[in-house]
């Protein structure tokens, strides 16, 4: 027997249909995204208490934490949305994919970096081998190899499938990645959030963490639907809503 | 099965038509791992202490290298497409041709590295590992090369962008490998190293001939 999928799902593969309930959804997004990440920031850079050992210099773990945990889910957003594509033979699953991976890649970027002057005052250097740092270097690797791919082929198409089988391989490779550089190297503090445990800092502390993390989420969601709408509309631009939209703009 | 060792026959034959093609792995195998004494040091001391991670990293440079060629010519004359149409398996195909390249690249670097590990004076404890690393990693290094290869074949510049893609897949391999000669070298068991070398291969082998199909598919049809 075949199991449908439900309705929305098969609305979403419509170019126009994404491109108007993303226009809905978009100021949504971004009243979040900058409420939370203006609360979250004042929050987290006047109001939460100084570290006890680190003092002021652990603030950037308000930007250094939403930073990675956002890195890390953009690829699996990138592989899933890229792996739709393919199943499904879902064009905007496939603008969505392509428009992860930049994104992906400067949060990545963006996470080394406060990464390195977070561990200038803490460790005394700017980089050291250790194995979660190396892991992100890895990921950022990664999202470089699945950008050059994209841009590599002319046409659209192939490009699409080629990036979207390239990030799955990637996405099977991460965890056996991540574990085998761990078990190489190990200096950096274990994760900050987990599902299971409770947090080890107190609550004044991993509160504006949350609502930063939060933030960087809708954040996201944001840039992303734009990109897309952007792509879609270039894909698009022969059809008649396009020329619509463009002339009423 | 009858298939598969034809298209390996095939593959094998071609190769040695082209005696170069096993050759050319070889020499850059070598020539990489020479240029570490001349860059860095001629020490005896450092050389041992260094010689697991430089063995290692330039067999993976020398199998990077030539896992571009692994799908080129057929791709260009047009038999790729061929294959692809035929009614034979194409992950059969895949198998063949990805154990075709490992024959001449990874096994026979295999054979020739303690050849390096004797210039690199890696004590001897630390032969069997080496050859025993090689042997079970770089099939999987000819795995996910042949994904990359599949990937950028229909690519006028594949050169560059195939290890921008691979290498950081090659990771995993690089660190076992390396761990495997290591502690081989001080006299440590290798067997954990060794099971977790194989593992990745097995997993390799089930998973990566699908990922080299479908990007064979992409690239023949754009």
């Amino acid at each position: 027997m075949k199991k449908k999928m439900p309705r929305w799902f098969y609305q979403l593969a419509s170019p126009k249909w994404f491109y108007e309930f993303t226009s809905a959804l978009l100021p949504w997004f971004s009243a979040a995204a900058i409420l939370l990440l203006v609360t979250g920031t004042i929050w987290g850079l006047v109001f939460a208490p100084a570290d006890y050992q680190q003092g002021n210099s652990f603030r950037i773990i308000y930007i250094h934490v939403p930073a990675s945990i956002l890195a890390q889910s953009c690829y699996v957003m990138m592989a899933v949305a890229g792996a739709i594509g393919l199943i499904w033979k879902m064009k905007i699953a496939h603008v969505v994919a392509g428009a992860c991976a930049p994104i992906g890649a400067s949060i990545a970027v963006m996470s080394l970096a406060t990464g390195a002057i977070w561990g200038k005052p803490t460790w005394g250097a700017w980089w050291v081998w250790d194995a979660r740092l190396t892991s992100m270097l890895v990921l950022l690797f990664l999202y470089i190899g699945v950008i050059a791919l994209n841009s590599a082929f002319e046409n659209k198409a192939s490009a699409d499938k080629a990036t979207a089988i390239l990030s799955l391989v990637g996405l099977v490779n991460i965890p056996i990645i991540k574990y085998s550089v761990e078990w190489w190297n190990t200096l950096h503090q274990p994760a900050t959030f987990t599902v299971t445990a409770k947090p080890a800092m107190p609550p004044e502390m991993w509160l504006p963490l949350l609502v930063m993390v939060l933030g960087f989420y809708c954040f996201f969601a944001v840039i992303l639907m734009s990109r897309a709408r952007v792509e879609v509309l270039q894909r698009e631009k022969r059809t008649d809503w396009v020329k619509k939209v463009i002339q009423n703009y | 099965m009858r298939f598969f060792l034809a298209a390996l026959k095939r593959d094998l034959l071609l190769v040695f038509r082209h005696r170069n093609d096993i050759i050319n792995p070889l020499a850059f195998f070598l020539m990489v791992a020479v240029l570490f004494p001349l860059g860095v040091s001629p020490d005896p001391a450092f050389l041992s202490e260094v010689a697991a991670g430089v063995i290692w990293v330039a067999a993976l440079l020398a199998c990077l290298l030539s896992v571009d060629g692994i799908f080129r010519g057929d791709y260009e004359d047009g038999s790729l497409e061929q294959m692809l149409v035929s009614p034979e398996p194409l992950l059969i195909l895949v198998l063949a041709k990805v154990i075709s390249h490992w024959l001449v690249s990874g096994f026979c670097l295999a054979i020739i590295s303690p050849l390096v590990a004797m210039m690199f004076f890696l004590p001897s404890e630390g032969y069997l590992a080496l050859i025993l690393s090689l042997l079970l990693g770089t099939p999987t290094l000819s795995l996910m090369g042949a994904i990359g290869a599949g990937l950028t074949v229909g690519l006028r510049r594949g050169g560059v962008l195939i290890s921008l893609l691979v290498l950081p897949l090659y990771i995993p391999v690089l660190i076992f490998g390396a761990g495997t000669v290591q502690a081989g070298a001080m006299g440590l068991p290798i067997q954990g190293y060794l099971a977790l070398l194989g593992a990745i291969l097995v997993f390799s082998i089930m998973l990566a001939p699908f990922a080299i199909a479908a990007a064979l598919k992409v690239s023949v049809r754009s």
